[in-house]
């Protein structure tokens, strides 16, 4: 449930607008009012969720999603590294993006997901053969893949069977455009789940964390 | 819905005409944009259907005779463009090609990036002599579809979407030198293919939906349209790819443009209604899904788009950018007897 309240709007508009120094007033007033984590549970997140659902209703572009995303992670990244860890103990993560030069969609996923706390491995542009191993190597147990084509969601495929074929139980949370345009895929691929923004895919994190999938 | 009294069959090109002067032709007119599907016509691979211009002008003249739609495109795809500035295209087996490695890094970059010559990109020569192959085979009979990547749109590829909308909004002054260079490129690339044959050049802009930027930005996009539209010695189709446009309508009639290219992400309903008599719609099946729907699934979704977006012509049915080269030649096949079996007009519709 979002927490709309008031520092939660004025920090949106502050994003949208793309103002930083506006965005950084209000998350310090916040910030020194609280914990790190209450403003990330309170303030940080709630602004990301509501542009990003501004972004599914069409009210938010692309753009002030990405700039939003960052500016919120350039926030959390001045903060003090000791109390920006606000989930530690969740399993360990990776993102990654299938083949592609679009990167977009797993920045602004990273930038959000380093706001709200979270620490992952980000293994940038792989193909399903480098992902695979790399999963392994680390012992991932969520990997989040970001796809642009419906070529590249289709080799989603491959790493799971790649998984399976290793013994290796890691979720596979998806996103992208094709996954966005149909929604039986994410299934189809042998996804564990499908996140269509930022906050659907901590969602799905936390569904997956849970040993749920959705 | 069922056929009434047929008009007499046009030609391709007559049926789109008509159907962008508001009027009914004899039935909707079908674009198919197949691109890489005629490397599978030929049996080759798609990195060397796109080796030979007479390859590409043959396959699209099977497609042309094979699903019985209104137009040839003899495009590749939209990393050529950027391989004219020097770019890296990568060739895959089951897509389309792509763009590689951001060719623009720096500011620097940007300050010494100069216009291509067309006559030195081999991969644009070829499509130039795609046409002109295809012109002598069409005629006058279908129209060839041209196709440039606008200047605002192409930066995604030259530099990465993320640096770009940084740029955007941190350093007007590098954009706007980015975009003097690419629209001199784009207005030369599109008149090449207009000279060669090129009927319409389909403009494709995603970055002018409300989907991807906003205020000071899009109209930026928008004005750059205009600019670039009224340099280009023929008709235009504005696609936006699969991001919305009905909040833009109005702002995409005032480029001039005859046709916006629309996806599942607008309201067809909606959409008709703001654009009826002003502007052509092309669109929408959901290419994405489509590879796995069965002929009645194909036959129920045309029927439904035609009910909606067919009435008074200013229609043409078409996919939402680019057919996957997933997309089987069943669904299209399906999907050609389908606009043929109910898009004749007048259009009567049943209650069922």
């Amino acid at each position: 449930m979002i927490s709309e309240n008031k520092e939660v709007l004025e920090l949106v508009d502050q994003l949208v607008r793309v103002d930083r120094l506006g965005a950084e007033k209000i998350f310090n007033a916040v910030r020194e009012q609280t914990s790190m984590s209450r403003t990330v549970d309170h303030l940080i997140l709630p602004a990301l969720e509501i542009i990003g659902r501004g972004w599914e209703e069409g009210t938010v572009a692309l753009a002030q999603v990405y700039m939003s995303s960052r500016i919120c992670e350039e926030l959390m990244a001045h903060a003090p590294p000791s109390s920006s860890l606000k989930h530690p103990d969740h399993p360990p993560m990776a993102i990654a993006v299938l083949e592609d030069y679009h990167l977009l969609g797993k920045i602004i996923i990273s930038s959000c997901l380093r706001a709200g706390g979270y620490v992952f491995h980000d293994y940038g542009r792989v193909t399903p053969h480098e992902l695979a191993k790399k999963v392994r190597d680390d012992s991932i147990e969520i990997v989040l893949i970001s796809t642009l084509m419906l070529r590249s969601a289709l080799q989603v495929k491959e790493v799971k069977r790649l998984l399976v074929e290793a013994g290796s139980s890691t979720r596979i949370v998806v996103g992208g455009a094709p996954f966005r345009f149909d929604p039986l895929l994410w299934k189809e691929v042998g996804a564990d789940a499908m996140g269509a923004n930022a906050v659907e895919a901590i969602a799905a994190i936390t569904s997956c964390v849970k040993g749920n999938t959705k | 819905m069922i056929a009434g009294n047929e008009k007499s069959a046009m030609t391709s090109m007559e049926r789109v005409l008509t159907t962008l002067g508001h009027q009914e032709p004899d039935r909707v007119p079908l674009s198919l944009l197949l691109t890489i599907h005629g490397a599978r016509e030929l049996g080759l691979s798609i990195k060397e259907y796109f080796s030979k211009a007479e390859y590409v002008a043959e396959g699209q003249l099977r497609m042309l005779k094979k699903y019985r739609h209104d137009c040839v495109n003899p495009f590749c795809a939209a990393a050529m463009a950027v391989k004219a500035f020097g770019g890296e295209v990568i060739w895959y087996e089951a897509g389309p090609p792509n763009s590689g490695e951001p060719i623009i890094k720096t500011e620097k970059d940007i300050l010494s990036l100069q216009v291509p010559e067309l006559s030195d990109t081999p991969c644009l020569v070829r499509m130039l002599e795609s046409i002109l192959m295809l012109k002598e085979k069409v005629r006058d009979e279908v129209p060839i579809m041209g196709i440039v990547v606008s200047p605002f749109s192409l930066p995604v590829m030259q530099m990465g979407f993320s640096a770009y909308i940084e740029l955007m909004h941190e350093r007007p002054e590098l954009f706007n030198r980015l975009m003097e260079v690419n629209q001199e490129f784009c207005v030369a690339w599109a008149n090449a293919q207009i000279r060669a044959g090129a009927t319409v050049v389909c403009y494709f802009d995603a970055l002018l939906s409300p989907t991807i930027t906003a205020g000071v930005h899009r109209e930026t996009g928008f004005r750059i349209a205009r600019n670039t539209l009224a340099r280009i010695n023929g008709p235009s189709a504005i696609h936006m790819a699969t991001a919305a446009t009905l909040p833009v309508i109005e702002d995409v009639i005032a480029t001039g443009t005859s046709i916006i290219g629309v996806s599942i992400m607008d309201d067809l309903a909606e959409l008709k209604a703001s654009c009826q008599g002003r502007l052509t719609i092309l669109g929408n099946l959901n290419g994405v899904e489509m590879r796995r729907w069965t002929p009645e699934q194909v036959e129920k979704t045309v029927k439904e788009i035609i009910a909606v977006a067919a009435p008074g012509g200013g229609f043409i049915l078409a996919d939402n950018g680019e057919i996957p080269w997933q997309v089987g030649e069943e669904v299209l096949t399906a999907v050609s007897d389908a606009v043929h079996k109910w898009g004749r007009y007048p259009l009567v519709f049943h209650n069922e």
